[in-house]
């Protein structure tokens, strides 16, 4: 049943580290997660990983295997390569805590500077009247399991640390997306822009929409055809139309 | 209150001694797939593809074929004086152009503007050409990345703008696809070249229509689909075909490419039009 | 001793998840400063598992729903051993709650007329459950989270600070509650990053850590649910009570091995899916019990029938509460019925179009593809029982969620009572907005009576505490041999699912007993390698502690009661008893350091609220003495 594999764990903290190599045993059926618990079981009990639900719903146990950013939970071991080592690797644009885990503190700190929902006045509780079909696009951002594989896919911050003070990433300007879309935030009366805050504050223009934050959702949002290229289109009517601009100057 | 040192953000652990570092991991990537063969077909396509059009775009002959109304794409409308004698179905408002000058001078930006700012297009060069990145969690190599948001890639944020300038060109394409179907001789007529033109056009308007800017002009800018079940119809089909638009995007390129090589080959004489009626 | 990272509260929140969230609002709101500690990054608790909805009787698909439905559903799910009074005010408060969330933003899914739509569920008598997809547990936690991060906007705002008055203390583990004398006086623990140590000043605490399924090899838990707050407040002086009460459920997954467990929701039954065995029979008709025989369906025609037309029809037996179920199952596989892996058929793929399914159930049918390699269109999946929930925890008064020792909370899975002996699905969610406001407000109230003068925790119980929780690193073995902490553990979960699971007998528990008392003893001699930063064999060497402390607790209680209710299930004490309705096992700790359990009484039933049933019902729960006019 067992067959033995290689494993090529990153292991180290902020001051250094390195590969380090196991031999460990691989059941039928498994993911990697349950192959990193049997290291630490067996081999490597002070292992770090964070790990949490096992099912692919907290979005926790995220790292990079082969180079791929993914969930160690959803990550079948038969979907990979039978004769090569299995390199696994902390997230590689948050800094390292200790081996797989990594300091995300970076998506909190941009979380918090969305401004949030804001209720429309004076709709009671219990009075909110929303139809399905207005629902839908917001409730397919809100399946987010905050995973932030895609903050780490995206080069935007992968490659450029000193972006990271402009731009919130995919997640946070779907986030924007999807209380734009919501049909009864009423951020509007509050002389809150959400548009231009995606646009002026939160760097949607370093997005160069190349999709990788789509292609390693572990949810399968369509996080740049539904959210960030509309919100895009959005600020486009806002900022760029070039009648309106004409017309802008015209009046001054 | 806190007594101890300042506060660190929510769900944050608090201050470490040093500023923390990512991990120490040299390779630009741990990728074991072939993942640069996307970015390289990309490349070699479009390449090919831009090469062509260049090379066409100053040929200046072979681009009308009179006796059955074929006109190539990557010249209509055709409005300068200088365009051969009945391939100006909309007029000759422009001079005659000095030979260095293209005669689809006017069009070719448009379509040219259209397609390097599609959404799509533009991930497959930004990864193709400027490396950037050239794969998902394969680092670039520059240093510095400011996207979109300088001169002169902000201009990508005309695209729609693009949009209604090609969907007028795109009108005249379709005008011309039902004009290949009246041959010079009258009455109705077929041939190959009447086919392609009309495959072309199609998937011209496939390629069109599936486009992010025109899903947002339809219903995308909407807040209440509810309030607003027509455009939300359309909103729902547009978005299935943009679910392809990457499809429409490379289909459309080589038609286009395909009949303007049809239509050169046919005029220049290389071949004659295959006739099916007519 | 080194020095301690210290911090002062009004209000410390232990635990992050629906119940916590929901607590720290409302003390917030209500002026109090307040910390939220969680085991795990911020919005990673275990609610995000929770797929069905959030039970509450807005009426908004079956107008006939009402508080007094809702509350009837509660008690007969739970047996009548319910906390009447915590039933009543979840069944009356849960609207409330739920409208509540949509102010925060959630979006839950639609009726045609725009309100909250509602699902059936096994339990409840209408639909009742507000659901998203099958992802309610992430939504509301996603919502209770931007709700927090709100407030944070407010305090910024006004103060510049965004963590004046609500601050997240993530990845943080309190391994002690610090008192004052009788009274609570905060909190101490330690960072899981870097294993520093930190102390809270806080006169109230509230519990929300949730539950103690880690303590079974096969659950559908999170690696946080160690029982931590249970343990937290067997060790400050409290009780637990109904501790014997734990929820099977039906429908976790059974293979591939590393994914056994992990749940399957019941909004597949819900739905139309169907349980059959390897004879491909609907195998639950012949499990309803006498109690519920009026209410579901004898044919499979008419439970076909429901779906559509559920005022006319009866309910399908697969949507029986979920301790029916899940001993229907074992016995089906016991019976040699079972499938390949071990447990029985969960079919939607012959019930609904494949388009459904995907649109319904999306969670699932990922689950499947990507954990299993079966696609729940075109096959049945295989499912069997599960450790989910557990009904036991800290003895709360229903109204303020105030335990025992003075300035202690408690709220959502780690308080006791609500559920009686077996939960129904949905009445979970629904339990933490309830009952997380109402700690909140308990402990706001509570610190408000406390005027200037607060407790503060004595610097040599700190240091205790400090010693406490480093021990397994220099551990003082006395000659016998190291012990492993994943070792140890892997033992106390084959220990919990073979002789305290699903069917219990008096033998089996004794040797549990025995067992769990043996890797007490053993687990002061846990000893583990490397350094305190993030170290996985260390956290979990704390942890074990609590495990064995619950586990002890769930055994002893277990074999205290000799009937059959709920999620306790006895091969020797097959029936239930109306003599043990009445009867709360109360678990407290003992001076060896292991449990005690006492027999305590439930206060009568409130007669308007005995009023809602009809004698008959009450007649097959009730003794003679309790029935509504009977001799007193």
């Amino acid at each position: 049943m067992g067959t033995q594999r290689r494993f090529r764990i990153w292991r180290g903290d902020t001051d250094g580290g390195d590969f380090v190599d196991f031999d460990v045993e691989v059941n039928d059926g498994e993911v990697v997660l349950d192959v990193i618990h049997r290291l630490q079981a067996t081999q490597a009990p002070d292992l770090a990983v964070r790990w949490n639900c096992k099912a692919g719903k907290c979005g926790s146990c995220s790292a990079e295997i082969n180079g791929q950013p993914r969930l160690l939970c959803m990550t079948r071991m038969s979907t990979l390569p039978p004769h090569q080592p299995v390199t696994v690797t902390p997230m590689r644009t948050f800094p390292v805590i200790r081996d797989l885990v990594t300091d995300v503190s970076y998506n909190y700190q941009k979380a918090r500077e969305i401004r949030a929902f804001v209720p429309p006045k004076g709709v009671q509780p219990g009075e909110y009247r929303m139809q399905q079909v207005d629902v839908e696009r917001s409730q397919e951002f809100r399946k987010c399991i905050e995973c932030f594989l895609c903050q780490n896919t995206c080069h935007v911050i992968r490659d450029h640390e000193d972006n990271k003070a402009r731009f919130s990433g995919p997640r946070f300007l779907m986030r924007i997306a999807e209380l734009d879309m919501h049909p009864l935030d009423a951020a509007d009366d509050e002389g809150v822009d959400r548009k231009r805050a995606a646009q002026d504050e939160h760097g949607l223009g370093f997005c160069n929409i190349t999709k990788c934050c789509t292609e390693v959702c572990p949810e399968h949002i369509k996080i740049t055809d539904n959210a960030l290229i509309p919100l895009k289109e959005r600020v486009v009517s806002l900022r760029f139309d070039p009648l309106a601009r004409l017309l802008r100057r015209g009046r001054r | 209150m806190t007594t101890t040192s300042s506060s660190p953000p929510s769900g944050i652990a608090p201050p470490s001694p040093h500023q923390r570092a990512r991990a120490a991991i040299s390779a630009r990537t741990l990728r074991t797939d072939r993942w640069w063969v996307s970015p390289l077909v990309t490349a070699i396509v479009l390449g090919a593809f831009i090469i062509y059009t260049g090379v066409r775009l100053f040929m200046r002959n072979d681009y009308w074929v009179a006796a059955y109304h074929y006109l190539t794409p990557l010249y209509s409308p055709c409005l300068s004086a200088s365009c051969v004698p009945g391939s100006s179905h909309l007029g000759t408002p422009l001079p005659a152009f000095p030979l260095a000058l293209p005669l689809p001078i006017l069009i070719f930006p448009i379509l040219a503007g259209f397609r390097a700012s599609c959404y799509y297009y533009r991930k497959a060069g930004y990864r193709a050409f400027l490396l950037s990145p050239p794969g998902c969690a394969v680092s670039e190599p520059g240093t510095n990345y400011t996207g979109e948001t300088r001169f002169p890639l902000i201009l990508q944020n005309l695209h729609r703008y693009f949009f209604y300038l090609a969907s007028a060109l795109l009108l005249i394409n379709t005008y011309d696809a039902v004009l290949a179907f009246f041959p010079a001789s009258g009455g109705f007529g077929v041939g190959l070249g009447s086919l392609i033109l009309l495959v072309n056009v199609v998937m011209l308007w496939l390629y069109s229509l599936s486009c992010h800017a025109c899903r947002h002009i339809f219903g995308g800018r909407l807040k209440h689909f509810s309030k607003h079940p027509i455009q939300y119809w359309f909103w729902t089909q547009l978005s299935k075909l943009n679910g392809r638009h990457m499809q429409f995007a490379w289909t459309s390129l080589i038609t286009v490419m395909l009949t303007d090589f049809y239509i050169m080959a046919v005029a220049a004489g290389w071949i004659a039009d295959l006739r099916l009626f007519n | 001793m080194t020095e301690i990272e210290r911090h002062d509260f009004d209000v410390v929140v232990i635990g992050a998840g629906g119940a916590g969230l929901r607590a720290a609002i409302e003390a917030r709101e209500l002026g109090k400063r307040t910390a939220v500690i969680c085991k795990s990054l911020f919005g990673k608790a275990h609610t995000v598992m929770a797929e069905g909805g959030i039970a509450a009787s807005m009426g908004n698909v079956n107008s006939r729903d009402s508080w007094q439905v809702h509350f009837r559903d509660t008690m007969r799910g739970g047996k009548f051993l319910n906390n009447w009074r915590m039933a009543e005010l979840h069944a009356k408060e849960a609207p409330q709650r739920v409208w509540e969330l949509e102010t925060y933003g959630a979006l839950f899914d639609r009726t045609k007329d725009g309100k909250i739509s509602q699902r059936n569920f096994g339990g409840h008598q209408y639909p009742r459950l507000a659901h998203v997809g099958d992802r309610t547990g992430l939504e509301l936690i996603r919502t209770l989270q931007q709700k927090i991060v709100s407030l944070q906007q407010e305090d910024f705002d006004r103060h510049g600070d965004y963590e004046a008055n609500l601050k997240v203390f993530a990845e943080c583990t309190i391994t002690d509650l610090l008192k004052d004398g009788d009274t609570i006086a905060g909190a101490f623990g330690y960072w899981r990053e870097n294993g520093r140590f930190i102390r809270f000043d806080a006169p109230a605490v509230v519990l929300a850590t949730g539950g103690i399924g880690k303590a079974f090899k096969v659950t559908s838990n999170s690696w946080e649910y160690t029982g931590d707050g249970h343990a937290l407040a067997l060790r400050c002086g409290a009780a637990l009570i109904n501790m014997e009460f734990v929820q099977f459920h039906p429908t976790g997954m059974v293979w591939p091995p590393s994914v056994k467990g992990i749940l399957v929701t019941e909004s597949v039954r819900g739905d139309g899916g169907v349980l059959r065995n390897s004879e491909q029979k609907r195998f639950m008709f012949d499990y309803v019990p006498d109690v519920f025989k009026d209410q579901y369906a004898t044919s499979e025609e008419e439970a076909d029938r429901w779906y559509d037309d559920p005022d006319n029809n009866r309910r399908p037996p697969e949507l029986l509460p979920r301790d029916e179920v899940a001993r229907a199952i074992n016995s089906e596989v016991k019976a040699g019925r079972g499938s390949p892996h071990g447990g029985v058929f969960l079919d939607v793929s012959t019930r609904l179009p494949a388009e459904t399914v995907k649109k319904r159930l999306p969670s699932m049918y990922h689950q499947f593809k990507e954990l299993a390699d079966v696609d729940i269109t075109t096959e049945p999946m295989e499912v069997g029982p599960t450790c989910h929930y557990v009904m036991g925890g800290v003895e709360v008064d229903p109204d303020t969620a105030a335990a025992s020792v003075a300035g202690l909370f408690a709220a959502g899975e780690v308080a006791g009572g609500m559920h009686g002996s077996n939960r129904l699905g949905g009445n979970s969610l629904s339990d933490l907005l309830v009952f997380g406001r109402r700690a909140g407000l308990g402990a706001a109230t509570y610190v408000d009576s406390l005027g200037p003068r607060r407790p503060s925790a004595r610097l040599t119980d700190v240091e205790a505490a400090a010693q406490r929780a480093i021990s397994p690193f220099g551990a003082d073995t006395d000659g016998e041999i190291a012990e492993n902490p994943y070792s140890l553990h892997q033992e106390l979960q084959q220990t919990m699912n073979d002789l305290v699971g699903i069917i219990r007998k008096a033998d089996e528990m004794e040797l549990a007993l025995k067992k769990v008392g043996e890797l007490r003893r053993r687990a002061d001699h846990v000893a583990v390698e490397g350094h305190r930063q993030f170290n996985p064999g260390w956290h979990l060497a704390l942890d074990l502690r609590n495990m064995i402390a619950v586990s002890e607790c769930v055994a002893r209680a277990g074999l205290a009661r000799t009937e059959s209710r709920g999620g306790h299930t006895r091969d020797d004490h097959p029936e239930m008893d109306p003599e043990w309705r009445h009867v709360l096992l109360r678990c407290t700790q003992d001076t060896d350091g292991g449990v005690r359990v006492e027999r305590g009484m439930q206060i009568p039933m409130r007669a308007d609220l005995v009023d809602l049933f009809e004698l008959d019902e009450l007649k097959k729960y009730f003794t003679a003495d309790e029935l509504p006019g009977g001799t007193d």
